[in-house]
């Protein structure tokens, strides 16, 4: 073991295994069961990569194909039906038998995690693009159209911003789910922030801690990022609106109470 | 995947049955034999599923109900409430199963806790959506015909928030079945214990990625027939 671990589990007992854990992350061990070097900031860094990128690509990708369609099904009032059971439906799918599926049927690799991924983002950002655009008021879409903007510059000038605050909840929604579920993809071989969750015969209780400590960090952080883009993005106009009636009536909360209502 | 990548993985070779002779099983296949003659294997997973479901979207409804009255009566508890449930929320159930092993030990419970903390958001953030949600007129009429807070909690605000509450115990219900196959993690069993032992072999993901699957819809189902049941006076209209 460590020094860092004998230094805390002697203060503590309950803190061993998680001063343990903090320790593989800053310093390289030797493994479990010999022969090869694990932890340290510099395998730490590549298994966050890995981690990062993954989950970066089928964020990326869920919003540039779904985030239109959202939009399109929203502005024509379309597909409600659509919208509303993906998320149902998607919601009930345990990402675990969704990548076995994946593993089994189409072999492992990059592309397959990253697909389960991109699946497992799609709903929240459907639904809720579909939702916020739903929701903003019919007459300032009326208004839009009577000054003679097309359909195209109603949706980017007009429903896009009003919408962004919800589109924005789904997509943390989507952040977190995909950012949770990059752990698991050493099954299918991705190195990301799992692996010495994967693989306890060779980064022992110490990894396991580490990285859990660090997929945790990574998922609020990933959280806090979208919420604060989510901030400089929300139209000035929406947010005195928010503040006035957040004055006026008690807290309300917003991201879960959507979705149920649907 | 290269021999050595297969070797890394603790538990792939970790067989559920013994899959020689057979093409079909040595292939990793989906072998409609193979599926009825081990269909029993999956009861222990599946009830250990169940049981783990239930126990955590109950326990997690218990205390985000009483937060939620707490929150409702005492207007200030609810930014620290929900910011702090928000929290527990947003860490990966993966990460808290392996977070409090060290504190509680491995098996049922650390997978319960992390499901637990998972469910309050979602319970909270729906149970006071619904008491919020009651229209003041109502609430001004109950209390103009004498109703104290208590009465007008149980008999007013209450049943007027059913819908809300039943909509956060489906999403509670169906994300904590997702999340309860990973539970095996925690040393807490499931029906991810099966699908993790085997993750190459079509016929077992294909039965424990069912169950799943079925539970989840069953469960909503159930629900939703508590919801009919529950509200008589919405079954007429289309909601």
């Amino acid at each position: 073991m460590a020094k860092g671990a004998g230094d805390v589990s002697s203060t503590i007992a309950i803190l061993g295994p998680f001063g343990d854990g903090i320790d593989f992350i800053f310093q390289q061990r030797e493994s479990v069961s010999g022969g090869s070097m694990i932890g340290g900031p510099k395998q730490i860094l590549d298994l966050t990569a890995t981690h990062l990128l993954v989950s970066v690509v089928a964020i990326f990708a869920a919003i540039l194909l779904f985030l239109p369609l959202g939009l399109y099904l929203g502005h024509h009032g379309k597909g409600e039906f659509l919208a509303s059971s993906v998320s149902n439906v998607g919601r009930a799918v345990p990402t675990l038998a969704l990548l076995a599926f994946f593993v089994s049927f189409l072999g492992i690799g990059f592309l397959n995690v990253a697909t389960v991924l991109f699946l497992l983002a799609i709903p929240p950002i459907l639904t809720n693009t579909f939702v916020g655009v739903r929701q903003v008021d019919r007459d300032t879409v009326d208004a839009a159209n009577g000054m003679g903007m097309t359909d195209l510059q109603v949706i980017r000038n007009v429903e896009l911003p009003l919408a962004l605050p919800t589109i924005f909840a789904g997509l943390r929604l989507s952040t977190v789910a995909v950012l949770a579920t990059a752990t698991i993809g050493p099954l299918a071989n991705v190195l990301t922030l799992g692996r010495p969750i994967i693989e306890p015969q060779t980064f022992g209780v110490g990894g396991q801690v580490g990285a859990a400590i660090l997929v945790a960090t990574v998922t609020l952080l990933g959280d806090l990022i979208v919420r604060l883009i989510q901030n400089a993005a929300t139209p000035k106009g929406l947010k005195l609106q928010r503040e006035a009636e957040r004055s006026r009536k008690s807290l309300t909360l917003s991201p879960i109470r959507r979705e149920s209502t649907t | 995947m290269s021999p050595d990548a297969l070797a890394t993985l603790p538990f792939a070779q970790v067989e559920i049955e013994q899959r020689s002779g057979e093409s079909c099983i040595a292939n990793d296949g989906l072998c409609p034999g193979w599926i009825v003659d081990n269909l029993g294997d999956y009861a222990t997973p599946l009830v250990e599923h169940i049981y783990l479901t239930l126990f955590s979207v109950v326990v997690g409804f218990v205390i985000a109900f009483g937060l939620a009255i707490l929150a409702h009566r005492r207007a200030w508890t609810m930014r620290p409430i929900s910011a702090t449930t928000q929290i527990l929320y947003t860490i990966p159930s993966i990460a808290a199963f392996f977070l409090l092993q060290p504190i509680v030990g491995r098996g049922f419970m650390a997978g319960a806790i992390a499901l637990i903390a998972y469910t309050l958001f979602i319970l909270f953030a729906n149970i006071t959506t619904g008491l919020q949600n009651v229209p003041a007129d109502v609430k001004d009429a109950a209390r103009g015909m004498g109703l104290t807070d208590g009465q007008l909690l149980r008999q007013v605000e209450l049943p007027m928030a059913i819908p809300e509450i039943l909509a956060g115990l489906r999403i509670a219900m169906t994300t904590t079945i997702g999340l309860a196959a990973l539970a095996f993690f925690a040393g807490a069993g499931g029906l991810g214990e099966p699908i993790e032992q085997d993750i190459f072999f079509k016929s077992n993901v294909v039965i424990a990625g069912g169950l799943c699957l079925l539970l989840a819809a069953i469960s909503d189902l159930i629900l939703l027939g508590v919801q009919r049941f529950a509200l008589p006076w919405r079954r007429a209209q289309a909601t």
